[in-house]
């Protein structure tokens, strides 16, 4: 029982009751040393995806009528592991490094992959080395799209000269401020140019039969680079390395730490928090898997449902709570559970990874707690409750929020006419909107 | 009257021989005289006393003095119905329906089953049986009565969001919900509002959103109802929803048979100021119906009806905690009403269920057998298959013979 409050703060919402009382830090490293669970084996690589574009392309095909089934396999098949999964803190560190490295709907083209950029470049690295998830986002079709690298050309390279096209920062900037380092290290202008040419050349092959990743050597800008005071060759490895300096620099290790403390304890993460989190990180060379399980160091339980949650969250553990989905959804089924929760994300103004800017959605209680939001969420659950066909709300209750259920919940649950008031009330009340 | 019951007769018959193919056909005979009958479910557990209060039992006062109204004729008081029994003054249209002889109170009525779980007693009320049935009894009963005849929305129809357990299960319904009801009504914000008060970023944040919803301040810190703060009445959803059923069921080739629901019963506290509001709804709601349905009123039963009762004796807040019998309605052209029916129990102690509640005299099931028999002509050996279990008696003279 102690547990549910750890269950909610690092998983995405009680689901049954599996009460068994294993200490919080064998509960969270379980999860992350057995493999993902998640097989996802209806959907194809992400050269799938291209290939999709890239007849549509040809063809001049209106309404995205080969990419669209590829997105709504992706989006079925990844929500559907999210209702069910017994692995929820790998799940949360999924989805809390996508956000981390966001790519968003908003930029075109990326609906073609941006399910496999989850499954690709994200997944396999969750329990690994920091550096190890940023060279795989890096170099992945969605990442390179979405930021515009695909087309940044070195304005002295052969392609250069050729076409009059030059750099594009946009990759650069973004990977220095958001994705490793932060202003904080004090990087400079001439570090993002220079490192926008270091990435030159980075870009998708769409012509070839599996289409990918490619270095355009034509494209990559001639000559060492320097980022940071280090230098770094010409060619493709001299990303790789520069990547290797940014993914293991102190700086990076102190902002991912203040992200994860920010994520998962609190809006406004301590000093002492980030440092515990940061010397994880030195330590173990970046081991996403040691600073994850670090986290239970923080997680006290008077601090418990400190964290606000999103829309995201929300929806989600209100459909865990409800022991919805199990069965496979099916993709063009409007009311299969999968469908019903993005459908949610998109009501309650979190729409699945449609992040509006490359910062990926907020992490506080402030941008998501507004009036409209709210009753938003009341009346979204209260349809949600309607459907309900079985089960005592009051179990419900205790599965989902443990100790943190208030004596006045309870109460007003207890005094609740139906079975969908007495749930509308449950998934009203201020400790349900918290993990 | 004798016309209309023979044409209706012919009318099923008809669309039970035709069959499938006979479409458009099946449609004409079994058209506008077809019998109508409406369910309306009051979640949350009706206090039966309360509503038709047995003013003229000695006992009824030393077990809950504080909550009985006035008798007859007194300022705020009981509306009389022939002597021992008054009706809730907020049930005017009931009264009126009454005295035209067609409105049927039925008191000391229970399902068969014995449970004071809200949510298992639903379920068994709506599954017609002593356990959760995946069918509801009307959706069985509405299996056996439409025969083959097709309707474009179903020969039943579920009024409000989704379709009740009542009416759930093989045989094809219709449901209908009105744009803009599709939100929990304002007694369940104002608990939402409530339970999110000391929250400093919920609390103000349901304060706000309600108050820009158009939900006043006095609504919201429960000071006031809708009802006192002197504006004009807007139609509120029950109102909605019944007028919107009592359209569709007068429609010529439309639905037959409707469900509706309504909340706000569970009066564990303050109940004297409490009930008033959604008996008046229940009472409104019924006037929607008669007004909506027209001239098909004359061949419509209502059916009102509640998963248990509450306890005769008043709690220490005011209110009333889960009981066992209560009162049902019959209201409708076809009714034989004009008379309180069942078999009054007594209120001595001894006469008490298990020594606190109104003690079950009639069977909930025999009242329906009753009106699915005798109204929409439902041959009575499919009674076991409509509820299943323990045999259930068919209620006679609930409906006005033709």
């Amino acid at each position: 029982m102690r547990l549910v409050s750890a269950i909610n703060r690092f998983g995405w919402g009680q689901r049954e009751s599996g009460s068994s009382d294993i200490p919080l830090r064998e509960w969270l490293s379980r999860q992350l040393d057995a493999p993902d669970a998640a097989m996802f084996r209806t959907v194809g690589p992400c050269s799938d995806g291209l290939i999709a574009l890239r007849e549509q392309r040809k063809t001049k095909l209106q309404g995205d009528p080969l990419v669209k089934p590829i997105f709504q396999m992706e989006v079925t098949t990844q929500l559907d592991n999210l209702l069910v999964t017994d692995q929820p803190f790998r799940e949360r560190l999924a989805w809390f490094w996508f956000n981390h490295f966001t790519v968003s709907l908003r930029q075109g083209g990326t609906r073609a992959v941006i399910g496999a950029y989850m499954r690709e470049a994200i997944r396999p690295h969750v329990t690994g080395h920091f550096s190890d998830m940023l060279l795989a986002v890096m170099r992945h079709p969605a990442m390179l799209m979405y930021l515009d690298n695909a087309s940044s050309i070195g304005p002295t390279s052969s392609a250069g000269r050729k076409s009059h096209h030059g750099l594009n920062e946009n990759l650069a900037r973004e990977c220095l401020e958001l994705h490793t380092v932060s202003p904080a290290s004090g990087y400079t202008q001439t570090d993002v140019t220079s490192f926008a040419a270091i990435l030159t050349g980075w870009s998708i092959d769409m012509k070839a039969e599996q289409p990918g990743f490619v270095f355009r050597e034509k494209a990559h800008e001639p000559g060492e680079k320097t980022v940071m005071g280090q230098t770094f060759p010409e060619g493709e490895d001299g990303g790789v390395q520069a990547l290797h300096f940014l993914g293991t620099h102190p700086a990076t290790y102190r902002h991912i730490a203040t992200q994860m403390v920010g994520h998962f304890i609190s809006d406004t993460p301590s000093p002492q928090d980030i440092n515990h989190i940061t010397s994880v990180l030195r330590d173990s060379d970046g081991d996403l898997r040691e600073a994850s399980v670090a986290l239970a160091d923080l997680h006290d339980t008077n601090r418990s449902g400190s964290k606000f949650r999103s829309p995201m969250d929300y929806a989600t553990a209100v459909m865990r709570a409800l022991s919805l989905g199990g069965a496979p959804s099916q993709p063009d089924d409007p009311h299969s559970p999968a469908h019903q929760l993005y459908a949610a994300f998109a009501s309650l103004g979190q729409p699945l990874w449609t992040a509006p800017l490359p910062n990926g959605w907020s992490d506080n209680a402030a941008d998501w707690s507004a009036p409209a939001d709210m009753l938003a969420r009341t009346d979204w659950a209260w349809r949600m409750a309607a459907h309900v066909r079985a089960g005592d709300p009051m179990e419900i209750a205790h599965i989902a929020l443990g100790p943190a259920l208030r004596p006045q919940t309870q109460l007003a649950m207890h005094h609740a006419g139906s079975r969908q008031d007495a749930l509308a009330l449950l998934f009203s009340s201020p400790e349900f909107q918290r993990r | 009257m004798m016309i209309h019951r023979r044409t209706a007769l012919l009318g099923l018959a008809a669309s039970w021989t035709l069959g499938r193919s006979s479409l458009a056909f099946a449609g004409s005979p079994g058209g506008p005289d077809d019998p109508r009958f409406v369910v309306i479910i009051l979640r949350g557990a009706l206090d039966g006393l309360s509503a038709v209060t047995p003013y003229g039992d000695a006992d009824l006062r030393t077990h809950r003095r504080d909550l009985v109204l006035p008798e007859p004729g007194q300022e705020g008081g009981l509306l009389d119905l022939g002597g021992f029994y008054g009706l809730h003054p907020s049930l005017q249209t009931l009264h009126s329906l009454y005295g035209e002889g067609q409105m049927l109170p039925i008191h000391a009525v229970a399902g068969h089953y014995r449970s004071r779980s809200h949510f298992e007693a639903q379920d068994y009320l709506e599954s017609g049986a002593d356990n959760r049935l995946s069918s509801g009894w009307l959706n069985r009963a509405v299996s056996v009565l439409q025969g083959k005849a097709n309707r474009p929305d179903g020969y039943g129809l579920a009024m409000g969001l989704t379709v009740p357990l009542l009416l759930r299960g093989s045989a094809k319904v219709g449901s209908y919900a009105p744009a803009g009801s599709q939100h929990p009504d304002e007694d369940l914000y104002n608990q939402i509002v409530a339970l999110n008060a000391s929250d400093p970023i919920t609390g103000p944040a349901f304060r706000n959103g309600l108050k820009a919803r158009g939900f006043s301040d006095a609504t919201m810190t429960g000071m006031k109802n809708a009802s006192e703060t002197g504006k004009p009445r807007k139609p509120d959803a029950f109102m909605q929803l019944s007028t919107a059923a009592g359209q569709m069921l007068a429609t010529p080739h439309g639905p037959r048979i409707a469900a509706l629901e309504i909340g706000g019963w569970d009066t564990h506290a303050a109940q004297l100021g409490r009930l008033g509001s959604p008996l008046a709804q229940l009472d409104r709601g019924i006037g929607a119906l008669r007004q909506s349905l027209g001239d098909s009123w004359k061949r419509t039963v209502v059916l009102a009806l509640t998963e248990f009762g509450r306890t005769v004796r008043m709690n220490g807040t005011g209110g009333t905690d889960h009981g066992t019998g209560t009162v049902t309605f019959l209201a409708g052209g076809a009714v034989a009403g004009g008379k309180v029916g069942g078999t009054w129990p007594g209120l001595r102690p001894s006469q008490l269920f298990e020594n606190r509640d109104l003690a079950p005299t009639t069977d909930l099931r025999a009242v329906a057998a009753g009106v699915l028999c005798d109204h929409l002509h439902m041959p009575p050996q499919a009674i076991a298959t409509v509820f299943p279990g323990p045999k259930t008696d068919t209620q006679k003279g609930l409906i006005v013979s033709a």
